[in-house]
């Protein structure tokens, strides 16, 4: 395996390959990260094409954009694709950028490695996207792909499957490199006390992704066997239970949100002291509360199966261990806004950002403690609620969060400041529209639409209207954020080293745009 | 803090044997979460209920039953031999339902119970079914099959009607094609 001291690739590197070689061998982490973004933001765009066209068939009750088989595989194809595609490599493009600037190291720990896990996630895309085409289309069976529908469909959930375990074993590559290189990496005198929240924050995602997403890989097995190897563990037929693969995928699955959105907790808790000019208020409560976070995430998976039948002790248990979650999760909003409390603010585009995170993640974060209580979700379960607290904390969350290191960092990636006019702009325009969609899916759920389904009861339709209209809004404010992009890359004000003055951290004491080899010689920390 | 090769080698291989147990943690789930349903006595649909906790009978009330029969994927003509009775709460009831396998070879299916009500589940009561076990018939073969089974007295007052429905479903492995929708034959 390709052990290699990056510090000895220093030299091939500049007499490398050239054009679309370089790309394809590159085993920098600069590189790397960055094709992991662009990868990640089309995902991003073919994800939001699929969930404009499900808005669009649900703008008015009645089916008038596409027939329901195809429906349901663009709800399960969206959610496949935002999470696998979008949310989670785009975590990993910032971990490749970042952690080795934060912590003074060369590179990433295997760097051989990092190019292999990358160049896994295209054919994965591939296939997820190539499936629409195969007879039988897309899979179809929710992003979850319960049983026994998964153990039903056609080859479009073999591709399905197949891209999982392709991604999963991406991720846990990329898990693996950011444990090794946070604990092993660090410069003279970084201890891990010293680190930035977003390095913690990814050595405790790295350790989920590690103890999960193998997790997921047997669960997808497990189905892949049941259709075609004549095994029953989810065929009811055979012996099998089909809500055994609920609490295995939820096993995974409630984990994988944290993985979702502790790097975007990193994030904010960079961002937050930067713009209050102050340093972070209880940094080692931070620590500990996502360790914690972490750690309890392995219990609570069952609150998703609250109306299998499970016997009350069991819902009792899960409620109030999914209740005690939200603790450590308060601990951290408490410490954001205790850091901006008195603090010299200013709002510039990855602060507004930053802050809008805090006010709507919190909302999402409420609505998961209502879904909590197990009676009120036997009402609110596959209702339109739970799609709403979902968006809160993953588009308002993770992507939020996403955007705001983007805009952040940017300077450091080009060497240009991004254009402040249009990055408020964009935030301002996602903020308005985000709301006007999500918002009134709560309304929705309330009043017992149900999620995934193409149609809907005459009396949903106002706020179904209002949600389509609010989410073509959001939809093509994003293309505001290819325009900052574009332009930042090309030009515009140039960046200081310390682009934001009120920043600390080892990756300001390099240049902007950081140079392509940095630290080769490790900065010594006080 | 900065580590030779070696070292950074030997925590790859520690966290790609975690990776692997935890593959295989996913499958240990299988046995472990049978233990646990047997444990909890949920999930039983396989195995005879308990008999009806005292013998007596509510001929206070009479309760319909309603007898419905389905295949999934499976060439069988399935039926109950009569579409419903009418019951005491209490009473030890006999019925029957009859199967043919339409096929040239030899299948073998399992029934699935389900209620209607939901509720109605927990207390209807049977002693014998051919839903215990899988059921293999031979080419063409047809079998009376019977179930035995007792209403809870302790059954609902609301619960007047019940409906007793079976799925068969055919049971994968024995025969090539799972039997599904959509592009595979
Ligand atoms: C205070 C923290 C949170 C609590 C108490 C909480 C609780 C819950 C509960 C009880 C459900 C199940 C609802 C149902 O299906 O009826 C749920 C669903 C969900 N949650 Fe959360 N949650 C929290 C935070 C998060 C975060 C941070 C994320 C991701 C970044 C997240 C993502 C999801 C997703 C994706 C689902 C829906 C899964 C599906 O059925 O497709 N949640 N949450
Ligand atoms: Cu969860």
């Amino acid at each position: 395996m390709a052990a290699v001291i990056p510090d000895h690739l220093h030299d091939h590197h500049h007499h490398g390959p050239t054009g679309l070689m370089r790309w394809i061998t590159t085993t920098n982490h600069k590189d790397i990260g960055t094709m992991y973004m662009i990868f990640s933001f089309i995902m991003f765009l073919s994800g939001g094409v699929m969930a404009l066209t499900i808005r669009a068939e649900l703008f008015q009750p009645g089916l008038q954009v596409v027939q329901p088989e195809f429906f349901n595989q663009l709800t399960s194809m969206h959610g496949l694709v935002m999470v696998f595609g979008a949310i989670m490599p785009a975590f990993v493009g910032f971990a490749n950028w970042q952690i080795p600037l934060m912590i003074g190291a060369s590179d990433m720990a295997f760097a051989r490695m990092n190019n292999w896990s990358f160049w896994l996630l295209p054919p994965a895309a591939i296939l997820l996207l190539g499936s629409f085409f195969v007879p039988g289309g897309a899979m179809a069976a929710g992003w979850t792909m319960y049983a026994p529908l998964s153990v039903q469909m056609g080859m479009g959930m073999d591709m399905a499957i197949f891209a999982i375990h392709i991604m999963g074993i991406s991720s846990i590559m990329g898990a693996i490199n950011i444990v090794v290189t946070v604990l092993n990496m660090r410069a003279p005198g970084m201890t891990m006390m010293k680190m930035p929240l977003f390095c913690w924050t990814w050595l405790i995602t790295a350790y989920l992704l590690i103890a999960v997403m193998p997790v997921l890989a047997g669960a997808v097995t497990m189905v892949l066997t049941d259709r075609h190897f004549g095994t029953s563990f989810f065929n009811a037929a055979g012996g099998g239970d089909p809500v055994l693969y609920q609490h295995v995928f939820w096993f995974f699955g409630h984990p994988e949100v944290y993985i979702m959105i502790l790097p975007a907790f990193g994030i904010i808790s960079e961002i937050i002291p930067t713009f209050a000019r102050k340093p972070l208020f209880g940094y080692a409560s931070m620590v500990y509360a996502t360790a914690s976070i972490a750690i309890l995430s392995f219990t609570v998976w069952a609150h998703h199966m609250f109306t299998t039948g499970m016997p009350a002790v069991g819902q009792l248990f899960f409620m109030y261990a999914t209740m005690l979650i939200a603790v450590p999760t308060g601990v951290k909003v408490f410490n954001w806004v205790a850091t901006m409390w008195r603090g010299s603010l200013t709002f510039e585009t990855p602060m507004l950002w930053a802050t809008g995170f805090i006010f709507v993640f919190t909302i999402g974060g409420f609505t998961g403690l209502i879904c909590a209580v197990a009676p009120i979700d036997i009402q609110l379960q596959d209702t339109y609620y739970v799609v709403a607290h979902f968006h809160y904390v993953l588009v308002a969350g993770s992507l939020f969060a996403l955007f705001a290191g983007a805009y952040y960092w940017l300077p450091k990636w080009t060497g240009h400041m991004a254009d402040e006019r249009l990055g408020k702009i964009h935030f301002w325009c996602s903020m308005v529209f985000f709301n006007i969609t999500f918002f009134p899916m709560h309304f929705l759920g309330l009043a017992g639409m149900p999620r995934r389904i193409p149609d809907y009861a005459l009396q949903f339709a106002d706020f179904n209207a209002m949600a389509t209209i609010g989410a073509f809004g959001f939809g093509f404010s994003q293309l505001i954020f290819i325009v900052v992009l574009v332009k930042c890359v090309k030009g515009g004000e140039k960046a200081a080293a310390r682009a934001w003055e009120g920043a600390h951290g080892l990756e300001w004491t390099v240049p902007s745009p950081a140079p392509h080899h940095t630290f080769e010689v490790p900065p010594v920390v006080k | 803090m900065r580590k030779a090769g070696g070292e950074n080698r030997q925590l790859l291989i520690r966290l790609a044997v975690a990776a692997f147990v935890m593959f295989g943690f996913g499958f240990a789930l299988v046995p472990f979460y049978e233990q646990i349903c047997a444990a909890a006595g949920i999930n039983n649909l396989l195995q005879p209920d308990r008999s009806a906790v005292n013998g007596q009978i509510d001929e206070s009330r009479t309760i319909t039953i309603e007898f419905d029969a389905n295949t999934h994927d499976l060439p069988w003509q399935f039926r109950p031999l009569q579409s419903e009775i009418k019951v005491h709460p209490g009473q030890l009831v006999q019925i029957a339902y009859e199967v043919v396998n339409n096929r040239d070879y030899p299948v073998t299916g399992q029934a699935i119970p389900s209620y209607g009500p939901k509720v109605a589940g927990q207390h209807f009561r049977k002693l014998e079914c051919f839903c215990f076990s899988g059921q293999t018939m031979a080419a063409r073969e047809r079998r009376t099959m019977p179930v035995v089974f007792v209403v809870d007295t302790d059954l609902p007052a609301d619960v007047n009607t019940i409906t007793l429905s079976y799925t068969f479903f055919e049971v994968a492995g024995t025969q090539a094609s799972g039997g599904d929708a959509g592009g595979r034959s």
